[in-house]
């Protein structure tokens, strides 16, 4: 009997409804929701759960309902045929079908196999004896929760991760808990020996007993069937009424196996996550990739994403293998592990120890790349330190603070010591004002896994993004460490799987010139994009083709559409540039008119030595900038993501202390700069002693004066966080600064991501390599060529050019009064 | 010009809002803020955010939909409602195109 199918697309089968079999399935509906009928075959009774969760389950710290990922209404919704607690029992390869053990058979046009693993049981006499259990699944959770009930000895075999987390489990439930462990070290695959003894110590305080390292020889019975206690190799015995065995996984490979596919340890994938038979799929646990069985969440969801992207026929996407990180989900005991934590040949490792305090912290750096971490009592920066090995930041400017954290960086976004220690009421998020408690609810709550996800439900950080780093902390701290970290590479937008940089990437390589273009060529969802990719296409292609691409304005924000910034009550503010913060009477009288004349309801000095008029109508701008222009004001951009100001201090002309002419050199540099569009916001500013009245070493390029010459600074920023510029190079010549300054534009420019300012972007490609790219005099005067080519076509004032073309669309199209 | 609710009102020439752009028009009432859409057709709405009161009209147009320049809140332009996780709905107006000109009935739609 077959299981009915539409026909009229093609069928796609799972095995398993796993947390990879399902991420998959939720994948493939993102990308293409009509091309495939679907089934899915799940051995458990239930939907779909968050495994990675039984721990706090177990520990009574949540419930299984907490836990649960998708309800059966979930499938039914998305048209997907759910067959739970049925076992598939085979596959019929030739005739393509799935053979389930109630003999139904169900037939397939590709097949996606995600059986998962299950807990290696030593193969020791008495291992199935009643009380000897895995821990895997909620079936496991219950024994365990009865058997706590009644017992009072419980013996956990294995003394990594899962074993851990079980026997604190255990220990909660009231028993009295002994870990039998083959090695000297717990968690040796996670933690090196320091780690490893800390972690034994703080354990034994809450009265977790260790056998280690020790053997099993064998399970003893009780004469009726149960266990009594477990006896080791040099023959002691371990009272137990309850055995757990979690020395490992093995994955389920044997119906693949069965089939005739080529396993090793697990089902063999090549990078597209593809068996030795294409018309069959591999995905999870059960999956060996280029030799290695994963066992954590995060690299599934890796591999699901690259399954589905070539399921729906994309295609470009390949699985390289997953970097893992690991937390132990131990309430009151922090370890985070992550990359090659052992070091070893040509690595270097840097050691933080604190006994009394409960801190160890050991990095792991090869090639002045982090490649490894362990962390013990203090993980707050677990996320951080994880996310620079994965991107393969280059630290060797920043190594001797590595160790103190992203806090003691002087980072670009919050910087929060602790967000786990944050009461729940504390606001995470200000734009929105999300607090702590409404994101780790959501998350728990509605399962979310990914900072999109938490961005989507709360809102928090998808505003101007600097609690960014928060929330993913809060996203680690609740989910325990193998939470779906956002990948290193994020897409652009929803509407699209590429990243920036291969965004970017294409538009240069392919050579396409419009946004419909960009997003034929890269296949986007959305018929015109969304206001997250829009705008940043269009500065990515304005960047690429200087005086070829015609600016698209219907994707610009309001802000660059209208030349001022929109305020609250839908009024505007506008600035007229003034050079390097110089002014004259003529045009203050000039201001003072405007003001007056359009009802300007507030005048107010800006940080950035300007005069801000607010409260203007926008049916009043095209006059205002008219009459400014008349009295040879231009647009100060104090709107755009573009050169905003060159601030100065009076430099040598006035100062006692002034070295140089800095109120000159800003001027100059303004005169080069201005009118030049960026990824975000950029400010300048000239000192003309290192007393620094400018405040040079907080802007994105910052000119401290020396007598000798000038020292150049950059990736600066006063926002959220204050970030403090990097020192990158002395020169002695105004020409030099000019060519300096406008080459590491160039370079920020073609390089950081839309919306990403220079702090950011100097900590993502390292300060070495900023650095190297302008140190080298030939590519520096090829960038600073590149650069005054495009400011040829960008440095037209906007204020003189918007009203000519534009000057309708200012004003309502009718008044129906 | 005085207009009674259920009249067809010309507010525009089609030329006057390219596809993806939004205008204003403002009534008795409050501005209403007219868009050409992704898929070729005219709508109107509030031109009020129900989140705090954004000018709809300047926000980015894609498909048939309208960030809020302010907050960043989308709206669906065909029923006035705001995209999850958010709640909250705009009053959407009736409009048709006729002869190069686009037509408003200010009674809603």
């Amino acid at each position: 009997m077959n299981v009915h199918t539409k026909p009229d697309r093609e069928r796609l089968v799972v095995i398993g409804n796993g947390m990879a079999g399902a991420r998959a399935v939720e994948e493939i509906l993102k990308l293409d929701p009509a091309r495939y009928a679907i089934t899915v075959i799940g051995e458990e009774p239930y939907g779909n759960y968050n495994r990675i969760l039984l721990s706090p389950v177990l520990a009574g710290e949540s419930t299984i309902d907490d836990i649960m990922l998708n309800t059966p209404e979930w499938y039914e919704e998305n048209g997907i045929e759910l067959i739970s607690g049925v076992r598939a029992s085979a596959i019929d390869r030739a005739g393509r079908a799935v053979e389930l053990a109630d003999g139904r058979r169900v037939p397939y046009d590709r097949l996606i196999i995600a059986t998962g693993s299950r807990p290696f049981i030593l193969p020791v006499p008495g291992n199935d004896l009643d009380g000897v259990i895995g821990f895997r699944d909620i079936a496991d959770v219950d024994t365990m929760l009865e058997a706590a009930e009644k017992y009072r000895h419980a013996v956990v075999i294995g003394g990594g991760l899962l074993g851990l987390e079980a026997a604190n489990g255990l220990m909660k439930n009231g028993m009295d808990v002994t870990v039998v462990h083959l090695m000297d070290t717990l968690m040796e695959r996670q933690l090196d020996r320091e780690a490893g003894e800390m972690l034994r110590r703080s354990l034994e305080e809450r009265g977790m007993k260790f056998v280690m390292p020790a053997k099993t020889a064998e399970i003893v019975g009780d004469g009726n069937g149960r266990v009594r206690a477990v006896r080791l190799e040099d023959g002691a015995e371990i009272p137990a009424e309850l055995v757990v065995m979690t020395a490992g996984i093995v994955p389920n490979k044997e119906i693949a196996e069965e089939a005739g596919l080529y396993c090793e340890r697990g089902i063999v994938v090549n990078d597209y996550l593809m068996t030795y038979d294409p018309r069959i799929y591999a995905v999870g646990e059960c999956v060996q990739h280029r030799g290695v069985c994963y066992g954590l969440v995060a690299p599934l969801y890796e591999q699901a994403r690259v399954l589905a992207n070539h399921l729906a026929g994309r295609g470009w996407m390949t699985y390289e293998g997953s970097v893992t990180s690991t937390k132990l989900k131990v309430t009151g005991i922090d370890v985070f592990s992550a990359g090659n934590f052992l070091g070893g040949d040509g690595a270097d490792e840097l050691v933080l120890k604190d006994e009394k305090g409960g801190v160890y912290k050991k990095l792991v750096i090869e090639n002045d790349r982090l490649t490894g971490a362990v962390l013990y009592g203090d993980t707050v920066d677990g996320t951080w330190y994880f996310q620079l090995i994965r991107e393969g930041s280059d630290v060797s400017e920043i190594r001797g603070r590595l160790l103190f954290g992203q806090a003691h960086l002087g980072d670009s976004g919050h910087g929060e010591d602790s967000v786990a220690n944050l009461p729940d009421d504390a606001e995470i998020c200000g734009c929105n004002g999300v607090c702590k408690g409404e994101i780790v609810a959501a998350i728990k709550e509605q399962g979310l896994f990914t900072l999109e996800d938490v961005r989507k439900v709360t809102k928090a950080s998808a505003s101007c993004g600097s609690c960014t780093g928060l929330v993913e902390q809060l996203l680690a701290s609740t989910l325990g460490g193998d939470y779906s970290a956002a990948p290193s590479e994020k897409p652009l937008c929803g509407c699209t799987d590429y990243t920036h940089d291969q965004v970017r990437q294409a538009i240069v390589e392919n050579g396409l010139k419009s946004i419909p273009e960009v997003m034929k060529f890269l296949e986007w969802r959305t018929p015109n994009g969304c206001a997250t990719c829009r705008p940043a296409l269009n500065y990515y292609l304005l960047c690429a083709w200087p005086g070829e691409y015609e600016d698209d304005l219907r994707s610009r924000f309001i802000n660059e559409r209208a030349h001022g910034n929109i305020q609250k009550d839908g009024t505007y503010s506008v600035v007229p540039r003034m050079w390097g913060g110089v002014t004259t009477p003529d045009e203050l009288r000039a201001i003072a008119e405007v003001a007056e004349k359009y009802g300007a309801r507030e005048v107010k000095v800006t940080g950035g030595q300007r005069i801000d008029l607010f409260g203007i109508r926008k049916e009043d701008l095209p006059n205002i900038w008219r009459d400014l222009n008349a009295a040879g004001m231009v647009s100060g951009h104090a709107y755009g993501k573009a050169l905003r100001t060159v601030k100065t201090c009076v430099g040598s002309e006035w100062c006692r202390f002034g070295t140089q002419d800095s109120t000159g050199l800003g001027i100059r540099l303004e005169k080069l700069t201005w009118g030049s569009w960026m990824p975000h916001k950029f400010k300048m500013g000239v000192s003309g002693c290192p007393r620094n009245c400018a405040e040079a070493t907080i802007k994105d390029f910052g000119v401290v004066c020396v007598d000798s010459g000038y020292e150049l600074h950059v990736g600066g920023n006063g926002g959220i966080k204050v970030r403090v510029t990097d020192l990158i190079a002395k020169v002695g010549t105004e020409e030099e600064v000019l060519e300096w300054a406008g080459a590491f534009i160039q370079l920020y420019r073609e390089t950081a991501h839309y919306l990403e300012r220079t702090a950011p972007w100097i900590e993502r490609k390292g300060l070495s390599w900023v650095k190297e790219q302008l140190e080298d005099a030939e590519n520096r005067k090829a960038l600073f060529e590149r650069f005054r080519f495009s400011q040829q076509f960008a440095q037209r004032d906007p204020w003189a050019e918007m009203p000519e073309r534009h000057e309708d669309e200012f004003k309502p199209l009718v008044e129906l009064v | 010009m005085s207009v009674t609710t259920d009249e067809w009102v010309k507010v525009a020439e089609v030329a006057q809002v390219p596809p993806l752009t939004g205008r204003v028009i403002r009534t008795e009432n409050g501005e209403i803020a007219l868009f050409h859409a992704g898929d070729g057709q005219f709508y109107a709405i509030d031109n009020s955010c129900p989140h705090k009161g954004g000018p709809l009209s300047e926000g980015i147009v894609h498909d048939c939909h309208v960030t809020c320049p302010l907050h960043n809140w989308v709206l669906n332009l065909k029923t006035g409602e705001a995209e999850a996780p958010d709640e909250g709905k705009v009053a959407t107006y009736e409009v048709k195109v006729d002869g190069g000109a686009v037509y408003l009935k200010l009674g809603g739609a």
